[in-house]
């Protein structure tokens, strides 16, 4: 019969426990993946006891509690704390989402906070974004535009400008993109939701000259049509976007378009 | 003695910062063919850039008549004199090249009925010498800055720039006087990494977080000053830090320029628009030291709003939906995230909020580093760019918009520089191991710290110490209280605890290493404001009301070496670059 063992530290054991030491009434329980890679130990999750007197309202303003009054060891990516720069994307209480926009209010019972599903960790909160940076790359975003005037910009009218509302805003979070199962399964060949809405952004761009080899460099079975419009992605965008609506339109352009 | 394996890296240049200029300065050096590492301890796109809102500054004139003088004057008046000329002449000159040139990159800017890039007005932005209000600001919605920060990314993509990301640079490396390259940690694998360059460009952002409450980013920890203390070398006009009228009460956050740009003002708690009072002309769009003094005094007055009176309302309410959801769509999205309100319902609680450092490494305008030995000298093989540079044209007090374009005309123009002093290829010389030595014992003992204080205990103090001692009001007694204050904290360093042992991510390390970077400027911002007896721009001194021309038309230069500064003076540049304009002598200041 065929063996099959779980990978390497997948098992995630019970970790130490941080009792309040605030005597605070309104504590909340928090329970952190932890996995250090310079020891030889198992992730673990980490219960921190945090009260909730002292801590205002977002699940980043718990983190920092965590790190600058219980422990410092904590690691996780963060930087504006105001839903712009995308570094504390995170899954917290069974949901991806910006920690400094996501209100702790919202989670009922313990909260529990993991890094970004499915992707290698590279120690506790933080997870290895490389490979989705490298499919960003890889649509080549930048524009393309042959003309040669210096003097004046490539006029866009309004309308062709409102195509970019909705996409050019985009953190690259990473949130949809590993909320998504197409993208569990397929990440290293299926391009992925935030990087589809990228190309798309791109794509629909009035000034770009390219937008035929665009839209032929996505059309494939795996880096495209590995989407089935499962819809994780626009569940799970802190900016309130639509990737699955870009993917569709890509779909739809391919379909009708001579390419 | 600590020992670390260290590897080693040669390039022609090395940009440390992946913002706006550090990005801009790559594709530069990229496009001239010089082998260029750009080195970050965050995702390029992470980079604080991407909090930018409002808008970036060029006369373009789509929106009716505009001079490239007109822009100069207003950021000479905005900076309340202390700008050297010959620079504000090259940025404003550059500034609309450089707005196009991100226009064909592919900036998705806001556009106009005519399918031109859409500008809006912005405090300070005049026609005509101060005459009328004038629309200068090219946005894109009030998401410009991320607009931008994405897009240069991109463009530092197509031209395969080598990214170290998630580095932390810990020491410059000099010899003689000259800068020869940098340490850096990957907090990836947690080895240590030496880049030698004949050129290294900071380009590492503002130090917003000395103080308690900022708009900065927890990033924003001015790491490349620091290295430049560290290194022996000055930081320049230090004392001059710009408070955000609209940051959003309690969290900070920033609230564009833009809404009162596209018509919103502040209301007192008696509803009065109290900026007409400050302001006659520009009214809520005066200058942002002007706006951030005139809501201090409302709030000290005891016409602020809310339970404690502490803060005032910025309305917006008022203006048409279509001006709300189109141009203001972000903070809309901020409002309501942090502050529970609705815009179109509701006005916005706001208070000043530190935003933006003036000072930081002297630079000419072609971005080379400057010190003072006897007289004005370059340090060769070092630039600086960016809010961490003090080229300087802000001055006394930026402009609104007039950073994003700092940004992009001054990182083109580093590496325009690098491109004339650098032959690509051009062998390296070797550094004495000393440097290297030193950079690691310092990194070792942090690492290995066994005292009392943590450093959020610490880092804590000193922020409070700059929101209560170095504030939009400074006094005499204020500041030395100051002065005491902050080295009592620097002291605690000397008992400083860090509990994370390990080199992959640890981030108790980094902070304490961002931690010590901010300290040291916290001294030099404190020292340098307790010595200039003066107001003017963002420094103003209760005890000494006016402007002095006579004694302070001068920057400052401070070094410190631990908690010890050396504070001296150098004269503002008296004359313009070409003769296209003249120099425009002091006035009164005056909205």
């Amino acid at each position: 019969m065929a063996q099959i063992s779980l990978p390497k530290n997948s098992e995630v054991n019970k970790g130490k426990y941080f009792k309040d030491k605030t005597g605070s009434k309104n504590i909340r329980k928090v329970n952190v993946y932890r996995w250090d890679p310079s020891t030889e130990e198992n992730p673990r999750i980490d219960t921190y006891e945090v009260d909730m007197d002292n801590c205002p309202s977002k699940v980043l303003d718990i983190l920092n509690k965590i790190k600058n009054e219980i422990d410092p060891t904590l690691a996780y990516r963060r930087s504006c704390a105001h839903g712009v720069c995308g570094s504390c994307a995170m899954n917290m209480g069974g949901k991806n989402g910006l920690a400094c926009t996501k209100p702790h209010a919202e989670i009922d019972g313990d909260i529990d906070i993991y890094p970004l599903p499915h992707l290698r960790v590279k120690r506790d909160l933080i997870g290895d974004l490389d490979g989705l940076y490298k499919q960003y790359q890889s649509i080549e975003p930048w524009l393309k535009n042959n003309s040669s005037k210096d003097t004046t910009e490539i006029f866009q009218s309004k309308e062709d400008r409102a195509k970019l509302d909705g996409a050019y805003e985009c953190i690259m979070c990473a949130c949809c993109s590993t909320s998504c199962p197409s993208y569990w399964w397929n990440g290293d060949k299926y391009l992925g939701p935030a990087v589809l809405l990228q190309a798309y952004r791109w794509i629909v761009d009035s000034r770009d000259d390219e937008r035929k080899a665009r839209l032929k460099k996505v059309a494939d079975e795996l880096k495209l049509y590995r989407c089935h419009t499962i819809l994780n992605c626009t569940s799970a965008c802190p900016k309130g976007l639509n990737p699955a609506k870009a993917i569709a339109e890509i779909k739809k352009m391919l379909a009708t378009a001579n390419v | 003695m600590s020992s670390y394996n260290i590897i080693d890296h040669e390039y022609d240049v090395v940009v440390l910062g992946a913002g706006g200029s550090g990005l801009r300065a790559a594709v530069g050096l990229s496009e001239a063919g010089l082998k260029t590492a750009c080195i970050s301890k965050v995702f390029p796109t992470r980079s604080h850039t991407s909090a930018a809102q409002g808008g970036i500054s060029a006369a373009l004139g789509n929106m009716g008549e505009d001079d490239w003088r007109w822009h100069m004057y207003d950021t000479v008046k905005g900076a309340d004199w202390l700008g050297d000329q010959d620079s504000i002449e090259y940025l404003c000159k550059e500034a609309p090249k450089a707005v196009l040139e991100l226009e064909k990159y592919g900036v998705p800017f806001s556009r106009t009925d005519e399918g031109k890039i859409y500008q809006r007005p912005f405090g300070g932005m005049t026609k005509n010498y101060g005459n009328g209000i004038v629309q200068r600001t090219c946005a894109a919605a009030d998401r410009t800055g991320h607009a931008i920060l994405h897009t240069l990314y991109g463009q530092a993509l197509k031209h395969n720039t080598e990214f170290f990301i998630e580095y932390f640079a810990l020491d410059l490396l000099m010899k003689d006087g000259e800068c020869k390259g940098l340490i850096a940690w990957n907090l990836n694998d947690g080895t240590i990494h030496r880049f030698r360059a004949h050129t290294v460009i900071i380009a590492t952002g503002g130090y917003g977080k000395v103080y308690y409450s900022a708009t900065s980013a927890h990033t924003c920890t001015g790491d490349g000053n620091a290295m430049v203390l560290r290194a022996g070398l000055p930081l320049q006009d230090m004392e001059f830090v710009q408070f955000h009228p609209t940051g959003i009460y309690g969290h900070g956050t920033l609230i564009s320029e833009g809404v009162r740009g596209e018509g919103g003002y502040l209301v007192n708690s008696k509803g009065e628009r109290f900026m007409e009072r400050y302001a006659p002309n520009a009214k809520d769009l005066a200058s942002r030291d002007v706006v951030s003094r005139s809501m201090s005094i409302e709030i000290n007055e005891g016409r602020g709003v809310g339970k404690d009176q502490d803060h005032v309302h910025l309305h917006l309410s008022h203006l048409d939906k279509s001006v709300i959801e189109n141009r203001l769509p972000g903070i809309t999205e901020a409002a309501r995230l942090f502050a529970n309100v609705d815009v179109t319902k509701e006005p916005i609680p706001v208070v000043p909020t530190v935003h933006y450092n003036m000072g930081g490494i002297p630079t000419n305008y072609k971005a080379e580093v400057l010190t003072v030995n006897g007289s004005e000298k370059t340090v060769p093989g070092l630039m600086a760019i960016g809010e961490a540079a003090c080229v300087s044209v802000h001055g006394a007090n930026r402009l609104g918009s007039n950073s994003l374009i700092d940004l992009v005309v001054f990182g083109r123009a580093a590496a325009k520089r690098a491109a004339e002093l650098i032959k690509p290829g051009a062998p390296h010389e070797e550094i004495p191991e000393t440097e290297t030595q030193k950079c690691l014992d310092r990194f070792d003992k942090l690492r290995n710290a066994q005292g009392d204080n943590s450093t959020a205990e610490l880092r804590l103090a000193m922020q409070k110490t700059m929101q209560s001692k170095c504030a939009v009001f400074r006094t005499e007694k204020n500041l030395e209280e100051g002065v005491n204050e902050i080295r009592k904290t620097y002291d605690g360093m000397d008992s400083i605890s860090v509990k994370d042992r390990s080199l992959v991510f640890n981030t108790d390390l980094v902070e304490t290493l961002e931690f010590d970077n901010l300290i040291r400027q916290a001294v030099t911002t404190v020292d340098s404001a307790y010595h200039r007896k003066e107001s003017r721009g963002a420094h103003a001194r209760e005890d000494y009301p006016n402007r002095d021309d006579k004694k302070f038309m001068q920057h400052t230069l401070a070094w410190c070496d631990g908690k010890d500064t050396k504070i001296t003076y150098r004269p503002v540049h008296n004359s313009t670059l070409t003769n296209e304009v003249q120099y425009f002598p002091p006035q009164e200041r005056v909205y």
